[in-house]
């Protein structure tokens, strides 16, 4: 449980929550757990079952496939939901490049979480679009 | 170093110790037993004016959550009778094995409060764990590289602190106007006095469903809320969730009896002249509530007593609850202070499958306490843990037995590893349990490490970590309906890993 002024506010400013009114704001603040990492820990481990689905509240950190920096993350970035949705492990390693604070919900109430919040569905299914685009921008 | 103290005299004068110890509870007593068996000097000091730590209060309604099973399928005092009592404390001898079924009258095979307390003060005489009764650690600085604490008593100068104090004061939430006027869980009056009257429980945890559950027999109605749906242990298959025994609340509520459970974020709480108003948004479904109560708890958890830790540099989360740890049990940023007890849950390890590791109760933390005191007496002391060599042709049926068995494994699930490594000359070493957070992130040699593991099915099974210059990978073997992985299925599997790694 992640409880607090502080969070609830945080998750208000982001944009994954911008829809939701402050008492699902609290049952998100309530629902998801608040986990630290230091700088250089790992968060999602390469080819590991049984990850989570991560917000970044605080920090920032890196997404490293087979070792080499795939991207970087900071504040209101999410991850771990696309080897959640495919069912299979994850195909790179996030690792905190500065101190790091996340919250996180078990890989197994992700799908039961976003049915049930469908605007966070819909701004997840958004930021997907964009990652989207920029992959295909740096291919072409 | 400052010498013990004569026999009918306080031990641990103020002076300088290699190592000091903060507390009396379970966390505090397990720490210097093992540091003791290890020869590693120490001194033990608490505020309190005997062993208990938090069990001497706590909980309010007197019977725990952990079970010890006084008949149990493997023979008390048995390192695999640990799995079935989730209460003693660890000894290595005997005598000091398996204490608390000693003290348990039968009535239930959770141990009561002052059943468990007995426990602990039998442990700390058992095991000769001396402590310095009556003197208050009150603050802490860096001296010449070590730590220099202020105590009531005096100051104590050491290289390493181990911080033993529980997560023992009441924590509220600071967003909800009006909960100042809130008593807390811990200030629940003696339950008689709620005969007859409508009661909020503000927290739908453990403590929420405690209280409640104390309150059944006497409250008019008990009213339990919280912006989350209750999470129940049996079927999240976790003990950090709400555990069965204290459900009876819930079944009330979902048959109608009056019982009410709400998934609802409080927005306010006012006094009135005969009790509280309080104000709630639902959450799973949308509305307001307004209930006019005569009492009102707030079951909001609990932080831990720092004191100037964080002044000394000891990074927080949590709402500044748990102070940030390594995977040993080290503030991620004040070298040489560590935690132990209820604390450790802040160095919070994989958690696959979204399974917290048991670290908030003794069943956890006792392990936790054994491999913190190995790092401290070798990473600090030079004290050398030798590896036990392991015949490769039985390191199957040695692994196979661990993960049947260990209860290492078994109370810190995706936690706690067995590992073995190689040596120089290629000969498989067994070097113990460790944290498995550690065996997976960190540099070695190569190595193996067996852990149980609970999916998000429900379904046990061993997992095999192989590190391999550097990289390590996971392999998940097989469940087993009747929990026995030493079947054949088990073997080949793991055989096959071993050959891998043998290569």
């Amino acid at each position: 449980m992640a409880d607090g002024d502080d969070v609830v506010d945080i998750l208000a400013g982001l944009t994954l929550f911008a829809d939701l009114s402050r008492p699902q704001l609290e049952a998100v603040a309530h629902t998801f757990d608040e986990e630290f990492f230091s700088q250089g820990q790992r968060v999602i481990r390469q080819g590991f079952a049984g990850n989570g689905f991560f917000v970044i509240l605080d920090g920032e950190a890196s997404v490293l496939v087979d070792g080499q920096e795939a991207a970087s993350l900071s504040r209101g970035d999410f991850f771990g939901e696309v080897s959640l949705l495919l069912g299979e492990p994850p195909i790179a390693d996030i690792v905190a490049t500065r101190p790091l604070r996340c919250l996180v919900l078990a890989g197994s109430e992700l799908e039961e979480f976003l049915v049930q919040s469908p605007r966070v569905m819909y701004r997840m299914v958004q930021a997907q679009a964009r990652r989207l685009r920029s992959a295909m921008q740096w291919r072409s | 170093m400052a010498e013990l103290a004569p026999d009918g005299e306080r031990p641990f004068p103020p002076g300088d110790y290699p190592v000091v110890i903060v507390g009396s509870g379970p966390g505090a007593l397990q720490v210097s037993a093992s540091l003791r068996r290890l020869g590693v000097q120490h001194a033990v000091i608490s505020a309190d004016d005997r062993p208990g730590g938090m069990f001497r209060r706590f909980p309010l309604f007197q019977r725990l959550i952990t079970w010890t099973k006084p008949f149990a399928p493997a023979e008390r005092g048995s390192r695999a009778y640990e799995w079935y009592d989730w209460n003693s404390l660890l000894g290595h001898d005997p005598p000091v094995r398996a204490l608390v079924a000693g003290f348990m009258d039968g009535t239930s095979y959770f141990p009561s409060r002052p059943e468990m307390e007995r426990g602990l003060a039998a442990f700390a005489d058992t095991a000769r764990v001396a402590v310095r009764y009556g003197c208050r650690w009150e603050g802490t600085r860096r001296e010449d590289g070590g730590l220099a604490l202020a105590t009531s008593d005096g100051e104590y100068r050491c290289r390493i602190a181990v911080f033993a104090v529980g997560m023992t004061e009441p924590w509220k939430p600071s967003n909800i106007p009006g909960i100042e006027d809130v008593p807390q869980y811990v200030d629940t009056r003696d339950a008689r006095t709620y005969a007859n009257r409508r009661v909020f429980v503000i927290g739908k945890r453990n403590s929420g469903f405690e209280v409640a559950d104390g309150l059944l027999p006497w409250a008019r109605q008990v009213v339990l809320a919280s912006p989350r749906p209750a999470k129940i242990s049996v079927l999240t298959h976790s003990t950090a969730a709400a555990r069965a025994r204290y459900l009876q609340p819930y079944e009330d509520h979902v048959l109608g009896g009056g019982t009410l459970v709400l998934d609802a974020a409080i927005e306010r709480v006012e006094r009135t002249a005969d009790g509280f108003r309080i104000r709630a948004g639902g959450t799973t479904r949308p509305g307001t509530f307004s209930f006019e109560v005569d009492d009102c708890i707030a079951a909001t958890g609990f932080g831990t007593p720092l004191g100037d830790l964080e002044k000394l540099g000891v990074k927080t989360f949590y709402q500044g609850r748990l102070p940030a740890q390594t995977p040993y049990w080290e503030s991620v940023t004040a070298p040489g202070v560590y935690f132990a007890g209820s604390i450790t849950q802040g160095s919070v390890g994989l958690k696959k499958y979204g399974m917290a590791s048991s670290s908030a109760a003794v069943h956890g933390f006792r392990y936790n306490g054994v491999v913190l005191a190995e790092h401290i007496a070798s990473t600090h002391f030079g004290v050398e843990l030798a590896g036990r060599p392991i015949d490769p042709d039985t390191a199957v049926d040695f692994l196979l037995e661990e993960a049947t068995k260990a209860p290492e494994l078994w109370n810190q699930q995706s936690y706690l590893a067995r590992q073995l490594v190689r040596s120089g000359d290629g000969a498989i070493l067994d070097s113990g349990i460790v944290p498995l957070q550690h065996f997976v992130d960190e540099a070695g040699p190569d190595g193996m490490a067996v852990a149980v593991e609970t999916d998000d099915t429900g379904d046990i099974h061993p997992a095999v970590y192989l590190r391999r210059g550097g990289r390590t990978d996971e392999h998940l073997l097989s469940g087993d309906p009747l929990l026995d992985f030493r079947r054949g299925d088990h073997r080949a599997q793991l055989a096959s890993l071993l050959k891998e790694w043998m290569a």
